[in-house]
């Protein structure tokens, strides 16, 4: 079905990112425009899932070229419920920059460009083009660079030069594989490539060019061997900036993995033992790097690679139970994950410093802040009923069915290390003492939280609170959640509907 | 950089590559040109004459700085883009004047986006290049 209103979400953060341009030296406007235009996303957003909760799956064919000739955006509720996903956190991030990034940085344009990366991403999630997929990454990935070096201080210029590096490896191959593809089958629509795929008869060149795809997003979304970029890059700019980078980034190339591989290259029996391994030594590498590190932001930023695996391992299985276990542990990691960063900011408010050796003592000082970290950690390790526990349940059934006991045994495994290290980071910041001032006042605390105006402080607290909020409600309300997560799971395992409604439209 | 004809030639290059940068924008359409190489002859054109007075003496010539360009580009492209929604169609078709206007031609929102472009591009390239070279004039 045709609906040109699907592409509505994308427009806004582009006219927000122009308007702001408008008032480069005014950065109060600037704040206000980028909360009002991320809010009017959300709700775009929300009434995009709406439309299409029912199955429906809406088609924008963009100049008018039709479907397998010119480009299409569709919304399928797979799209629909992660650019819904992606601009709850967006705008969580954008309220929390507003008190959160220093005003140097506004006067050389960070929200102009925040708002151009959520147009990539919300570009990404809705295309249907495989070439303007690549193209929307693109937009990503130049974007994260200017959030990253924003500010220009030494460790950020190192960590961007890594992340540069591999990103621009990773779009490499990325393109390879669409000239590859292109040559193969002479068509770059998702939809026409899924027949045509299909229906080649060289296999071998196919799964070539299946693995092209695998490993430039699975660069993209730090998966082993090629992670650590993340865990080396993610440390250095503010932590507004990385809870988007955090929350979004990498599972904008857990997306397109997923799209390519459903729709497609349907993983074979080689494959899905080559998506296993790969995402237990995700699972495995995330967890044991997480337990070494002694600064908040690293050791979350080896949290994200861990998980990453998780999710990888849902589609490595490939059934769809598994399928519903990976896409729930996806949603509920894109809200916890960007929450983790934005905590980390806030702590770095109260105390001057995310290093773990010099926290202590939050939960006397701050016991309602704290209890709120702690849902949110709660979630994140999945105790039940939070939101972190329900996907791995069907991971584990998926596991089991299909008999892959390696892949449920890496996943305790990660989740126990998950456990240990955010027990770890709870005593240490929240419970410990403060370490004495002693050492030349070099470990004094330094709390600039409380001389914040009340305004200023709600700015910090409240996206914490929204967040955490969803992340509660995706906990005690799984099954609608689940409900959601199923139906995408049954559209992957079937890709009919998708290729019939954007190939045979009229 | 101190040369009498280079001087004497910019002063007369200026007007005549912008001049050529517009006719090159407008035929874009039909023949190869348009806004990105138009844009990038108008900013050729300013950066020659910044090469003979200084850019401090090219940005006088200017009423704002070339900075300002990019917004107000970036913000025509993005409405002609956006203009057909309010005809019911998709985002990106080209909407066309029914009758062709003497001397000019037809006129379409392609036309507008070409224009933006090529305001994004003098915009951008001036940034740059005026950004280096007065932190290296200036050490």
């Amino acid at each position: 079905m045709i609906d040109n209103s699907i592409i509505l979400p994308l427009i806004v953060n582009l006219f927000a990112a122009i308007i702001q341009l408008f008032f480069w030296r005014k950065t109060v406007a600037q704040r206000i425009i980028s909360i009002a235009a991320c809010f009017i996303v959300m709700l775009l957003s929300a009434q995009l899932v709406g439309k299409v909760y029912n199955g429906d799956i809406l088609i924008m064919e963009a100049a008018n070229w039709k479907a397998p000739f010119g480009i299409v955006f569709v919304a399928d509720l797979f799209s629909s419920v992660l650019v819904l996903f992606s601009s709850l956190a967006g705008l969580a991030v954008s309220v929390f920059s507003a008190a959160g990034i220093g005003r140097a940085r506004m006067l050389y344009g960070y929200f102009p460009i925040f708002h151009f990366l959520m147009m990539g991403l919300i570009g990404a999630f809705l295309t249907g083009d495989i070439f303007n997929l690549y193209v929307w990454f693109e937009v990503i990935i130049i974007s994260s660079f200017v959030l990253m070096t924003l500010g220009g201080r030494k460790p950020q210029i190192e960590g961007a030069v890594k992340y540069m590096a591999m990103n621009i490896l990773a779009s490499t191959f990325f393109l390879t594989g669409i000239a590859v593809l292109y040559g193969v089958t002479g068509t770059l629509n998702m939809a026409d490539l899924s027949l045509k795929v299909a229906a080649h008869e060289n296999r071998n060149l196919i799964n070539i060019t299946a693995i092209f795809f695998i490993i430039g997003f699975g660069i993209k979304s730090a998966v082993f061997p090629l992670y650590f970029w993340l865990p080396s890059s993610y440390h250095t700019p503010p932590s507004a900036v990385v809870a988007a980078f955090g929350g979004l980034l990498t599972k904008v190339g857990l997306y397109a993995l997923f799209r390519v591989c459903t729709l497609i290259f349907i993983p074979d029996a080689f494959m899905q033992n080559l998506l296993i391994w790969l995402a237990i030594f995700t699972i495995l590498t995330g967890s044991f790097g997480a337990f070494i590190k002694r600064d908040i932001r690293k050791m979350f930023s080896y949290l994200i690679v861990c998980h990453i695996g998780f999710i990888l391992a849902g589609l490595g299985i490939f059934t769809e139970v598994a399928l519903v276990g990976a896409l729930l542990y996806l949603f509920h990691d894109i809200m916890v994950k960007t929450n983790m960063f934005l905590i980390a900011g806030l702590i770095r408010q109260l105390r001057g410093t995310m290093n773990m050796d010099k926290l202590g003592g939050l939960y006397t000082d701050y016991p309602k802040i704290s209890l709120l970290i702690a849902i949110v950690l709660f979630s994140l390790v999945g105790v039940p009923p939070l939101s972190g526990f329900w996907p791995k349940i069907y991971l584990f059934e998926a596991g089991f069915m299909s008999d892959r006991y390696l892949v449920v045994g890496a996943i305790i495994i990660g989740s126990f290390i998950t456990l240990y290290v955010i027990a770890k980071m709870w005593i240490d910041v929240f419970w410990k003492a403060p370490p004495a001032a002693a050492d030349g006042g070099e470990g004094a605390i330094v709390d600039k939280f409380k001389t914040f105006p009340l305004s200023k402080k709600a700015l910090l607290v409240s996206p914490i609170v929204l967040l955490a909020a969803i992340s509660l409600y995706m906990g005690l309300c799984t099954e609608n959640i689940a409900l959601a997560a199923k139906q995408i799971a049954a559209e992957m395992m079937d890709t009919a509907p998708y290729v019939e409604a954007v190939l045979k439209t009229h | 950089m101190k040369s009498i004809i280079l001087k004497t030639a910019s002063t007369y290059l200026l007007p005549i590559l912008l001049l050529f940068s517009i006719f090159i924008l407008l035929r874009g359409h039909y023949y190869p040109g348009g806004g990105f190489v138009g844009g990038l002859i108008a900013a050729i054109a300013f950066v020659l004459h910044g090469f003979t007075y200084g850019v401090d003496g090219t940005l006088k010539l200017m009423p704002f700085h070339p900075g300002a360009l990019i917004p107000i580009g970036l913000g025509l492209a993005a409405m002609s883009m956006f203009l057909p929604v309010f005809f019911g169609k998709p985002v990106m078709s080209s909407l066309w004047l029914p009758m062709p206007i003497p001397v000019i031609g037809m006129i379409g929102t392609t036309l507008f986006f070409d224009i933006g472009v090529y305001l994004v591009v003098i915009g951008v390239v001036l940034t740059i290049l005026f950004s280096i070279s007065q932190y290296s004039e200036n050490g």
